[in-house]
């Protein structure tokens, strides 16, 4: 279905990402948000606290992580989309709900503004720490999506996916931007709503006692949705739990619950995976990248070119699930992957994982605090293709 | 001749989960039974009533009830409740759930919903222990009594959870024991026709645990303690209800007042700030249903 017009800013702006992405929500639909003020991510909950009253959505500033990050939970089997925003420390008070999150099958938005740490770091500053964390944070195995905005237009765009996909896949999604990308200032066009794509929240059309709120909706492995209020008298708990959202503490409940909600995913790899390739033709090194360091790697790229390399880009837009089948592919026709991060290595061990020593992978690592001098990229790019 | 009529209770549970996984003696199923004859006096449409617990042996009481039901991590049931409220206004919610949970884990969640007045009614059964993991000392353990934490006996100083929330502002508060039936029972029909934030503590036998390790008998002897010490005093200034160890115990309705709750006043505060520009939310219930 389309946007609701009443909450779509349609035009061109001068927008940086963090309010690029109140923008995406907004138009995803997203009426709840609840959050606890952090650096460098708080103007994301400061425009929607601005905003929301005019457009009929609700926001509440929490006494702290722990509790924007359930009361969002609420919010959505109240029948709201909703979404909550944080950084590093706050990602980690967190990661107890995106387990919930994950058990429940609630389709809900976490956006985290990367800063350096780890602990309290460098809240003023980037990194692209948490991006394990993102993925295995939360105690237990399961998987959840991961988006990787390298623009403000991008925060929008992927912010508003960002919905479509919890929505779809009933399963929480994580917007990871960094610090750059959420402060830095650039034009955003937000398109009329009737060309923006909304998936609705997809409720069952069973009757109370035909329904059972965690059994696949017939030919999907996801679980139609009803909300608090209906009549359904539905159970939601954290527990390991069978079709009907009973507590079911056995090894048979837990293999069907925890395989079908890896499957849900894991099967769907290719309708949820994006990514951008440049240059893959004839390319003996392949930067793979994600981000603010994929906007530093370009010009890494291009001094490179300059001195005869033969180089390509795939940059990451969804980092989670991993575009494995695509690295695995490329891995059998260039000489290396040349990985920039903002961090001592995480999705570059991913990559090295899958090149599984057809060719080389070379990290450029950096801790974080700024973004990578692109020499250093065009250096490690040389040095690959030699 | 007599007529075999079914349990009147039995409307109010999900009877495919029973039995429960209380012990003998415990005090919480005795607190479910009054909540649900609260549930009958109020005339409320139990489709629009949804309860909200945290972990711990109080925990499990949201998947008992044939309500709607959320059984969600320690400490952050209000939180969610709240998030659940503000979103679906049309809901009564309840928060039921245990002396650890809601005051030691969560004890920050209890006083900012208490000061921000959100709009539900938190049912605490305090059997002064971690039930579930075994007996540990909690925020509410009476000094000298002993739990597996504090072999010795507890030495810290404990929340008198009464003056606590009614100190953070709640409108309602009460306390009763699992003796008091009935005046649980009233007491909770009338918070649930109240709005704000409404807090009532039930003290509440933990025979396995608490009682056993203390060597205070079984259940039976609890509820007889709680007849005799039980002193009923409807209005009592909340800093002298504090309890100490298998003492008198202060019990009765001690604040009953009205303040803007959450909503209100952040409805209010829109539309004077923002006038003919404010956008209520609207409730997904009055959405349709696509």
């Amino acid at each position: 279905m389309n946007a609701d017009p009443q909450g779509v800013l349609t035009g061109s702006h001068y927008l940086d990402g963090d309010h690029s992405c109140s923008e995406g929500a907004i138009a995803a639909g997203c009426r709840f948000s609840a959050g606890y003020p952090i650096t460098p991510s708080t103007e994301v909950v400061e425009r929607l606290a601005s905003r929301f009253p005019r457009v009929g959505g609700r926001f509440q500033q929490f006494e702290d992580e722990l509790a924007a990050s359930i009361a969002v939970l609420g919010a959505v089997w109240g029948g709201a989309k909703a979404v909550t925003v944080t950084s590093g420390p706050g990602f980690s008070l967190m990661m107890e709900h995106i387990g919930l999150a994950a058990i429940t099958e609630t389709p809900v938005v976490y956006i985290n503004v990367q800063r350096g740490g780890p602990s309290t770091g460098l809240p003023t500053q980037p990194a692209q720490g948490d991006m394990m964390q993102a993925r295995f944070g939360s105690h237990g195995d399961f998987r959840l999506i991961a988006l990787c905005p390298n623009s403000p237009q991008e925060c929008f765009d992927l912010t508003l996916r960002a919905f479509n996909l919890a929505e779809e896949y009933r399963v929480p999604v994580m917007v990871m931007l960094d610090e750059v990308v959420g402060h830095m200032t650039e034009k955003v066009v937000i398109p009329p709503a009737d060309q923006i794509q909304v998936t609705p929240r997809r409720y069952t059309s069973k009757k109370p006692g035909e329904f059972k709120l965690f059994e696949p909706a017939a030919g999907s492995l996801v679980p139609e949705m009803v909300k608090a209020g209906d009549g359904y008298r539905i159970h939601v708990t954290g527990l390991t739990h069978d079709e009907r959202g009973y507590p079911a503490m056995n090894v048979v409940a837990q293999d069907k619950m925890v395989k079908r909600q890896f499957a849900k995913i894991m099967e769907n790899v290719d309708k949820i995976i994006t990514f951008e390739e440049k240059n893959l033709s004839g390319a003996e090194a392949v930067v793979v990248s994600f981000g603010i360091t994929s906007r530093i790697a370009e010009k890494g790229m291009q001094l490179a070119r300059e001195k005869g390399a033969k180089v390509g880009s795939f940059r990451l837009i969804t980092a989670w699930p991993f575009p494995e089948r695509q690295i695995v592919e490329l891995s059998k026709k260039v000489k290396a992957f040349v990985v920039p991060e903002l961090n001592m290595g995480q999705m570059s061990l991913e990559v090295e994982r899958l090149a599984a020593g057809r060719c080389r992978t070379v990290p450029v690592l950096h801790a974080g605090g700024t973004v990578h001098n692109p020499e250093v990229i065009a250096e490690a790019i040389l040095e690959a293709v030699r | 001749m007599s007529v075999l009529r079914e349990n009147p209770v039995n409307e109010y549970l999900r009877l495919d989960r029973l039995p429960s996984i209380w012990c003998p003696g415990c005090g919480i199923g005795t607190t479910v039974n009054c909540f649900t004859r609260a549930l009958t006096e109020s005339k409320l449409d139990l489709d629009k009533v949804a309860i909200v617990s945290g972990i711990g042996c109080t925990g499990r009481v949201a998947g008992y009830l044939n309500l709607d039901s959320f059984h969600t991590t320690h400490g952050r049931a209000i939180p969610f409740a709240t998030g659940l409220k503000l979103a679906r206004p049309d809901l009564k919610v309840v928060v039921y759930s245990g002396d650890g949970d809601l005051s030691a884990i969560g004890g920050n969640h209890l006083v900012h919903a208490a000061r921000r007045n959100a709009d539900l009614l938190v049912v605490c059964v305090n059997n002064f222990t971690y039930g579930m993991t075994g007996g540990q000392v909690t925020p509410t353990t009476p000094l000298t009594a002993i739990a597996s934490t504090t072999p010795y006996g507890a030495y810290e100083e404990t929340f008198n959870l009464p003056n606590l929330t009614d100190a953070c502002g709640a409108v309602y508060v009460a306390r009763w024991t699992a003796y008091h039936v009935k005046q649980i029972a009233k007491s909770m029909g009338e918070a649930l026709n109240k709005k704000g934030f409404r807090f009532i503590e039930i003290i509440a036998p933990c025979p396995t645990l608490y009682l056993r390790r203390n060597r205070l008998g079984e259940g039976l002897e609890e509820m007889k303690y709680y007849k005799e010490k039980s002193v009923v005093k409807n209005g009592a200034d909340t800093r002298e209800v504090a309890l100490d160890f298998h003492d008198k115990i202060v019990v009765g309705k001690f604040v009953d007042r009205e303040r803007p709750t959450l909503e209100e006043a952040m409805e209010k505060r829109f539309s004077e700030s923002l006038g003919a520009k404010y956008v209520p939310y609207t409730s997904p219930g009055q959405q349709s249903r696509a």
